[in-house]
Parts: C-alpha cells; sequence; structure tokens
C-alpha cells in the first residue's frame, strides 16, 4: 500500500505540483496523465526516492519511505528515460550485475529464459551496445521478469518499442497486478490497460 | 553486502578492461610528465635526484586527477547511476566498490611504474622503495577525496576543470607527506613519520570519503 499525501514538488523556481494525493493499493495501476513539463517524471523520481520533496508523504505501508531506505528499495522496480544498462557488457551481464545488486542470486538459465520471452534469444553474447533502440528497452525491461518487486515505476515504458513489444509489456503489466503487484506508470502513447483496479491522476491541471 | 561490493568492483573492472585506451593514457600521461623533467632540467644528477620525489607525486595528482571525471560520469549519462542509488545496500559501500576499483585501474599502475621512473632521476633504493611505499599509502587517498569531488561536480558544465580547482588543494597534505618521506629517506633521516601520517590520512579517507561521496551523488542525481 503506496500513500502519497500533500505532496510537493519544486523544479528550479517553478512549482510543478502541491497538495497532491492519492493511495494506490495492492493489485492496482495508476496511470499519470499530463502535458510535457506538468512533473510526471518528477513525479515518479520522487516516489521512487531520486527526488527530495519540497513537501508531504510518501509512506509504504505506514512508513515514511525515506526512513525505509534500502527495505523500500527491494520493493521497488524504478525505469526511467535512461536504459540503465552499461553498454560494453552483453545483456546477461547487465542482468545478472541487476540481480547481485538487488540481493539475490540467479542462475544463467534463469536470465536466458528472460531474455528468450522478451524475443532477445539471438542476442544473449552481445554488447548492449550493438542492439538497437528497441532491443535495448527490451534488455532493460527483462529485469521485471526476473526481480521480485512489488512496485513497478516505468516512466514511458513504450517508447522504442515494436507493436509486438508493446502487446508484451501489457502483457507482463497486467500479469503483474494480477499477482497483486504495483504498477505506476506514464505514457504518451494510447495503450489500453486494462487491469483489476485502473486508477487516473491527471497533472497540471490545477 | 560484501557480493554486492565485489560486484561493482568487477562491473567496474570489466568496464575498464574493455575501454583499454582510457586506462592506459592515464598511465602514459604519467609516465610522459615524469619524463619531461629530466629532458627540461637537464642531467645533473644532484639536481634530479632532489627534485624526483616532488615531480613524481605531483605528476601522479595530475594524473589521477585526469582519469576522476569519469569515475561517475559515464554511469549518470547512462542512467546506471540512478539504478546503483535505488539498490537495496548502502550507498556507501558500493561507492567504496567504485573507488576501488578506481584505484586498481588508474591508481595502481602508478604504483607499479614509479621505480622505473625513478631510475631516470638517480634515486637509490631506498628511494625507490620509499616513493613505492608513499605512492602505496597516497594514492588510494587521491582516489578517495577525489571521489568527493567527482560527486559533487556530476552533471555540471565544465565539470573536469571545476573538480581540479576543488579537489587539488585537498591533496596538498598527501603531496607534503608522501614527497617528504621520500627526501627523508634519500637523506637518511627516516620517514616513519611521514608513513604514519599517510596511513592515518588514509584511514580517515577511508572512513569519511565513501560517506562523502555518497551523500554528493544523491545531491548530483536530483
Amino acid at each position: 500500500m503506496l500513500n502519497i499525501a500533500n505532496l510537493e514538488c519544486v523544479r528550479g523556481d517553478r512549482q510543478l505540483f502541491s497538495g497532491l494525493s492519492f493511495s494506490l493499493e495492492e493489485g492496482s495501476l495508476l496511470h499519470v496523465h499530463g502535458a510535457n513539463g506538468s512533473g510526471k517524471t518528477t513525479l515518479l523520481r520522487a516516489i521512487a526516492g531520486l527526488v527530495l520533496p519540497e513537501d508531504g508523504e510518501i509512506e509504504w505501508h505506514g512508513k515514511s519511505t525515506r526512513k525505509l531506505g534500502e527495505d523500500f528499495n527491494r520493493e521497488l522496480i524504478y525505469m526511467g528515460h535512461h536504459y540503465g544498462l552499461k553498454f560494453e557488457l552483453t545483456g546477461y551481464e547487465n542482468l545478472r550485475i541487476f540481480a547481485q545488486l538487488g540481493g539475490f542470486d540467479i542462475t544463467e538459465r534463469k536470465v536466458e529464459m528472460a531474455l528468450k520471452s522478451m524475443g532477445l534469444a539471438r542476442c544473449f553474447e552481445l554488447p548492449v551496445k550493438v542492439l538497437s533502440q528497441g532491443q535495448k528497452k527490451r534488455v532493460s525491461l527483462a529485469r521485471l521478469l526476473l526481480q521480485r518487486s512489488r512496485l513497478w515505476i516505468l516512466d514511458e515504458p513504450f517508447v522504442a518499442l515494436d507493436v509486438a513489444g508493446v502487446s508484451m509489456l501489457l502483457e507482463m503489466i497486467k500479469e503483474h497486478v494480477a499477482d497483486g503487484g504495483m504498477v505506476i506508470l506514464t505514457t504518451h502513447q494510447e495503450v489500453d490497460v486494462e487491469v483489476g483496479k485502473l486508477q487516473h491522476l491527471h497533472l497540471g491541471e490545477h | 553486502m560484501f557480493a554486492s561490493l565485489k560486484c561493482i568492483i568487477g562491473r567496474d573492472l570489466t568496464l575498464a578492461m574493455r575501454h583499454r585506451s582510457d586506462v592506459l593514457t592515464t598511465v602514459f600521461f604519467f609516465v610522459i610528465v615524469v619524463s619531461l623533467f629530466p629532458l627540461g632540467v637537464g642531467p645533473e644528477t644532484d639536481l634530479l635526484r632532489s627534485m624526483a620525489a616532488g615531480v613524481v607525486w605531483v605528476s601522479a595528482l595530475l594524473a589521477s586527477m585526469l582519469s576522476l571525471s569519469r569515475l561517475f560520469a559515464d554511469d549518470y549519462n547512462d542512467g546506471t547511476l540512478e539504478q546503483l542509488l535505488l539498490a537495496p545496500q548502502p550507498l556507501a559501500l558500493m561507492v567504496f566498490g567504485k573507488v576501488l576499483a578506481h584505484w586498481i585501474i588508474s591508481g595502481l599502475p602508478l604504483v607499479l611504474m614509479a621505480p622505473l621512473l625513478g631510475l631516470q632521476f638517480g634515486l637509490s633504493g631506498d628511494g625507490l622503495l620509499m616513493l613505492m611505499v608513499t605512492l602505496l599509502l597516497g594514492t588510494p587517498v587521491l582516489s578517495l577525496v577525489g571521489a568527493i569531488g567527482a560527486a559533487l561536480t556530476l552533471g555540471l558544465r565544465g565539470g573536469g576543470v571545476l573538480v581540479s580547482l576543488l579537489v587539488l588543494p585537498l591533496y596538498i597534505p598527501v603531496l607534503i607527506f608522501g614527497a617528504g618521506g621520500v627526501e627523508a629517506s634519500i637523506s637518511g633521516m627516516g620517514a616513519e613519520g611521514h608513513l604514519s601520517l599517510l596511513g592515518a590520512i588514509l584511514i580517515l579517507a577511508l572512513l569519511l570519503a565513501p560517506l562523502a561521496s555518497a551523500a554528493a551523488l544523491r545531491i548530483s542525481v536530483e
């Protein structure tokens, strides 16, 4: 259960939003809408703990995420505009680093399966830099299959993906939500995310 | 916890091995700067011997400066740094891992090259040994303190120059005790005092620099 109360974020001298409150329960998805520059990314980064909000509380099961620190990080996968991959390393090496830093061990076989189900079976041994944009995105999305985190924060996850990729990601999101996970996402693309509990948040309209 | 430390060190060393030119530029810079002095000053052995420690040490400072800007910048640009910040591991520990890898890549080669370069200045056996020992104690401090500067200037325009202005003054104590130690040993006074002070600085830097760099990184990424 994620609780946001009276959140205010400021970028430079500009107030992006203030008095923002909502809560997100297990098994639900929050779709954040808003024009360019309305603060979607900042909101997502604030929830992830990368940006310090000017005011307000972000609570995970009743405890401040700042205080939870690493315990909250364990529950969270954040994917921003960057892929978060080392381009000189292979997809396998990148994912293994994520796993080791995430504090769990994965077998080579498991990574292989994840990359295969992302449609990257042939790119197993290639450094990420030789892959196309869409393939890089798929490598970074393979984390969602490996890491058991309850909260996914996805900033424009559909960018660079082809039609098959988009529908695959939608499928993964649906499955995660059905399993009792939580997803917060922003997207400018028209995607129908039909899941159990769908919430919408519109930024920049007050 | 130590698995994550090992993972970070392994990661950065692998990356360095796939970008060998980056590593080699630092080492060659060091070699060339040190070698320029005998050419410029002339072949008077006494003069060279008296300035050897200072020259090697200043060159080591400049060489370690050169590689500092890359310490966090690549990770910052490709978004892996924010993923490190979000990993469920103590950030200071991961920063420590990165600094250690950075030292192995850019500091350790300087320590190993130093005796060869010292020969050009006619340093005696004792002098060469002391040069290596002071560098071995001092170069990790350069990486540790430099990491704070690199973290603070992350993402700023002209960060490379700024980091020099910020960090070089902090290197002064290391320079004084490092070069001083070699000179004391050459003149037969014994360098224990210098070495223990260098060791003390190293311990202090080991304790505080990762924490300070971690805090600076959090601010820079925001």
